[in-house]
């Protein structure tokens, strides 16, 4: 009984500064429909802020604690909605996913440039004083933050059910253009909504800092952990939201005090929040289909076969004669670019064609990379395997979630990340905590691959293989299913398609390409460990895609070549190294709107070049032809410009 | 036995009940209207019939079997194909595209792996039979919006489907398009297809109709031909407020469609 209560004061303690958190996340999400991933990183930022105004400048803790709860975050909340979040409510859940993730790491990299690391203290709150319930004590922060949760919950509730803009936030959930037809103003609600939103986030995150200490990561999951509070009030209802903090907070905390150290199940508890997150999507009821209006997205063009295939060749070519003359480091910056490049290909079927978003598309890649060690089989028929198990997991990851809608997909890729980080990887089973595996590099149809140039063709040829796939399969009968399921899910169950399966089929191919990916990773460094794939590098793997682009081949290597060379980069610079960060995080905030990204931007260049090349030359422009003739579907025209396009990327990418 | 049977549906969304005991059928070889004033619960029954929504009770049969619980796919296989209100082309794709899909599911993973394919100007043939094949390169999202719906049309007749539900069908279409519009629905039904079709071109649904049912507040208030609908007191009273001598009706009817509202218009039966 003692013990029971010991654990349940500090258990309380951690769900109400979850509760706090998460009520600010379901607020957000109800007003503006965007749901924040970003919402944890601002808890972060602005705990440092507190400790900046506090410890560094000195300013008294009231004062302190009223700037960052009263001036800056809700500042930062109403720059945030005017500027980011506006108009993200309407738009395909993927956009406002990446846009948000964009914040997440831009948040984390902007921190690390204002506050490098170093040593840092947040005291708690009244450190002298302090209550005894018989055998137990309750610190004095501990009883502040569950008074605070008490007073965030009363708050809302007078808020929403009390006053008249309350009713205006509640409304708003359903119907916005209804409630301004009723005379509500949905941006000011809006706008109110991420105010308060964000200093919920800065009062959670800065009641977990002087607990878990100011660190960037640690503090940012923490208030992740509201995510799978919030979703047990399905991100639409408090009560439940807060029940579920305190329940998780308790959970967590019990298996500190009742699980023994020593015994298998110790190492679960760390994923209790991951696993809490991903039953209760489990549990969540169907999803309607959404009926609206015709949408339409413009693609990147897609190549012919001919041009890919040629494409193809000359790129395996032009690798083989580069790797005669590239050092053993450049060699091996080649291959972890190709690596990630071919991960990248893995998020073009799954975001770019098919729409969904996957949080966890390096920890397919480990996957993989486990599987090929494991199997221990130096063969082409490994590396298959490998993929075909990556490919197993991602379905059984997809199956339970796919009959919801991206969002929770997403949100449970994320969960298994943490999953498999935190507790497969690291596991005696897999690479050992900090330990690694070793793996031979395959030998192809009984020839061994000796050299690292070598190896580095090889999986330049994998890599085109796949893209050469990846576009004949966009060009055919699968291709056009995935945009039709994009555009209208349930026109496309009453044509007789079993969109779940679809779904679940796509998101498995997704996986077994990074599975492919990791297990060539493996063999190209020849012994692999948990760290190569830790589930926070996935977030900067699919902003950097999105930014070059996720609908075409072209992005991902671009992309990939990116990803290799930020590692590069921050050695160089690490004076700068968070803001690199930033800048692919905001940067994925300002493009994250256009799937297309800067690919498409070089291919319409290229297009222009081409034409007025065409026109100095004294020919006719090459789009006026084939306008006299029928008229081509909206991919077709102009596919000569995109392939010299990449060409030169693919050739540009090594230099 | 009735091609299609809904029986005793009730759907309910929190307090307000959508669709009350409604039981109508369709049969084949035959144009079935369901008509009501807005909101009386017709596309409702739609998405019941197709499985986009579940009913809180009552039975849907095809052909004498209950697919009450069957997925929405399942059902586009047994023969059910819909058009929607609020349209749902694929806006991506080329209008040549939107029915190239539904040719490759029809013919399930064959077709999705390329194996089994349309036979060449299967698409255009399906396009020119509703009338469209001019604007089989445009963009879905691009053409107009009764080109829009005849192209959902085209869609759903490349299931080959033995049911076919048409939501609100005729509107986007000018008075002439609308009679060819007629005259097609017929010989649909002709070829042995049930078509049940919700519309509010009176004019359309008189003259084509086999069979009427109305909904009026989610139930079933009158069923019969055109003629026996017309007459019936209470779908006046549903449609006007009051009843009324149809005569009289029809010109009042006339007078509150220039003002935009949801009318019965009643004319002589063609």
């Amino acid at each position: 009984m003692e013990k029971l209560l010991a654990f349940a004061v500090p258990g309380l303690f951690t769900g109400a500064a979850y509760a706090i958190a998460a009520s600010g996340l379901v607020l957000t999400y109800t007003t503006t429909r965007v749901f924040n991933v970003a919402h944890g990183a601002f808890g972060m930022v602005m705990a440092f802020v507190f400790w900046d105004f506090s410890q560094r400048q000195g300013l008294p803790v009231w004062l302190s604690l009223l700037l960052v709860l009263g001036v800056v975050a809700p500042l930062t909340g109403l720059l945030v909605q005017r500027f980011v979040a506006r108009g993200l409510g309407e738009a395909p859940v993927g956009v406002s996913l990446v846009v948000t993730v964009g914040l997440f790491v831009g948040l984390i990299g902007l921190a690390q440039q204002i506050w490098p690391p170093d040593a840092r203290f947040l005291p708690p709150f009244l450190p002298e004083t302090s209550l005894e319930l018989g055998p137990v004590v309750v610190t004095g922060h501990q009883m502040i933050t569950i008074a605070c949760s008490v007073l965030v919950a009363g708050g809302l509730y007078v808020l929403l059910n009390r006053t008249r803009i309350g009713t205006s936030m509640r409304a708003s959930v359903d119907n916005p253009e209804l409630l301004q037809l009723f005379g509500g103003r949905p941006d000011r609600v809006a706008a109110l909504a991420w105010a308060i939103g964000m200093s919920l986030s800065a009062l959670g995150g800065i009641l977990l800092a002087s607990v878990v200490g100011l660190d960037y990561y640690q503090l940012t999951l923490l208030v992740v952990n509201a995510y799978a509070a919030a979703m047990v009030g399905r991100l639409k209802s408090l009560p439940p939201t807060f029940a579920g903090a305190m329940g998780l907070g308790l959970l967590d905390s019990f298996a500190l005090g009742y699980i023994p150290p020593d015994s298998v199940l110790a190492d679960v508890r760390p994923v209790i929040p991951a696993l809490f997150l991903f039953a209760v999507i489990v549990l969540l009821p169907t999803a309607q289909l959404r009926i609206g209006q015709v949408k339409g997205q413009r693609a990147a063009p897609v190549p012919s076969l001919q041009r890919s295939l040629a494409v193809g060749v000359l790129t395996v070519l032009a690798v083989s004669v580069l790797a005669l003359g590239l050092s053993e480091t450049s060699l091996l910056r080649l291959g972890i670019a190709l690596t990630y490049a071919l991960v990248m290909l893995s998020l073009v079927l799954l975001t770019g064609y098919g729409g969904f978003v996957s949080l966890s598309q390096l920890t397919f890649a480990g996957v993989g990379a486990l599987a090929y060690a494991k199997l221990d089989d130096p063969t082409l028929g490994g590396l298959l395997l490998a993929a075909l198990v990556t490919g197993l997991v991602g379905a059984l990851v997809a199956l339970p979630v796919l009959r919801l809608t991206g969002l929770y997909l997403a949100l449970s890729t994320l969960a298994f990340g943490v999953l498999m980080d935190k507790l497969v990887f690291q596991s005696e089973l897999a690479f050992g905590f900090n330990g690694s595996l070793e793996a031979t590099r395959p030998a192809v149809l009984g020839l061994e691959v000796a050299t690292t140039g070598g190896y580095v063709v090889l999986m330049t040829a994998v890599l085109v293989l796949v893209a050469v796939a990846l576009l004949a399969v966009r060009r055919g009968p699968v291709g056009r299913v995935l945009v039709a399921i994009r555009d209208s899910p349930a026109a496309c169950g009453t044509l007789g398609l079993d969109t779940r399966f679809f779904r679940v089929g796509i998101f498995a191919a997704s996986a077994a390409i990074a599975g492919l990916a990791g297990a060539l990773f493996a063999g190209l460094r020849g012994l692999v460990g948990a760290a190569e794939f830790q589930y926070f590098n996935s977030l900067p793997l699919l902003l950097l895609v999105v930014v070059f682009g996720v609908t075409s081949v072209t992005g991902a290597v671009l992309g990939g070549v990116g990803l290799m060379l930020l590692p590069v980069l921050q050695a160089d610079n690490p004076s700068v190294a968070g803001l690199i960060f930033a800048v692919i995080g905001f940067g994925a905030v300002a493009l994250g709107r256009d799937p297309n990204g800067l690919a498409n931007r070089l291919f319409t260049l290229g297009r222009w070049a081409a034409a007025r090349l065409a026109q100095e030359l004294g020919g006719t422009r090459p789009g006026a032809r084939r306008r006299l003739g029928s008229r081509a579907p909206e991919d077709e025209p102009a596919q000569a410009a995109p392939v010299v396009e990449e060409v030169r990327d693919h050739v540009a990418a090594r230099g | 036995m009735s091609l299609l049977e809904v029986e005793d549906v009730v759907v309910r969304f929190g307090g307000v009940t959508a669709v009350d005991h409604a039981t109508f059928t369709a049969d084949a070889g035959q144009v079935t209207g369901l008509i009501g004033p807005n909101g009386a619960g017709k596309t409702t029954c739609f998405n019941v019939i197709t499985g986009l929504q579940r009913p809180t009770a009552g039975t849907v049969r095809l052909d004498g079997r209950r697919i009450t619980a069957l997925p929405v796919h399942r059902r586009a296989r047994r023969g059910v194909a819909r058009t929607f209100q609020r349209l749902e082309a694929f806006g991506s794709l080329t209008v040549h595209d939107n029915v190239r899909v539904a040719l490759d599911l029809r013919r399930g993973v064959r077709g999705l792996l390329g194996v089994s394919r349309p036979r060449p100007g299967e698409v255009l043939d399906l396009l020119d039979r509703v009338g469209i094949a001019a604007y089989a390169h445009e963009r879905a999202d691009s053409v107009p919006t009764g080109v829009a719906r005849l192209l959902e049309l085209a869609r759903c007749l490349a299931r080959e489907p033995r049911l076919l539900l048409l939501d609100e069908p005729s509107s986007g279409l000018d008075e002439t398009e609308t009679q060819a519009f007629g005259a097609l629905l017929r010989e649909l039904a002709d070829e042995g297809r049930a078509v049940l079709m919700v519309e509010h071109d009176m004019d359309l649904v008189m003259g084509v109709c086999d069979t009427i049912s109305v909904l009026d507040f989610g139930a079933v208030i009158a069923t019969g031909t055109p003629a026996q609908v017309r007459a019936d007191p209470r779908v006046q009273q549903a449609y006007l407020g009051y009843s009324e001598e149809p005569a009289v009706t029809s010109a009042v009817a006339s007078a509150g469609a220039s003002a935009g509202e949801t009318t019965l218009v009643l004319p002589e039966v063609r």
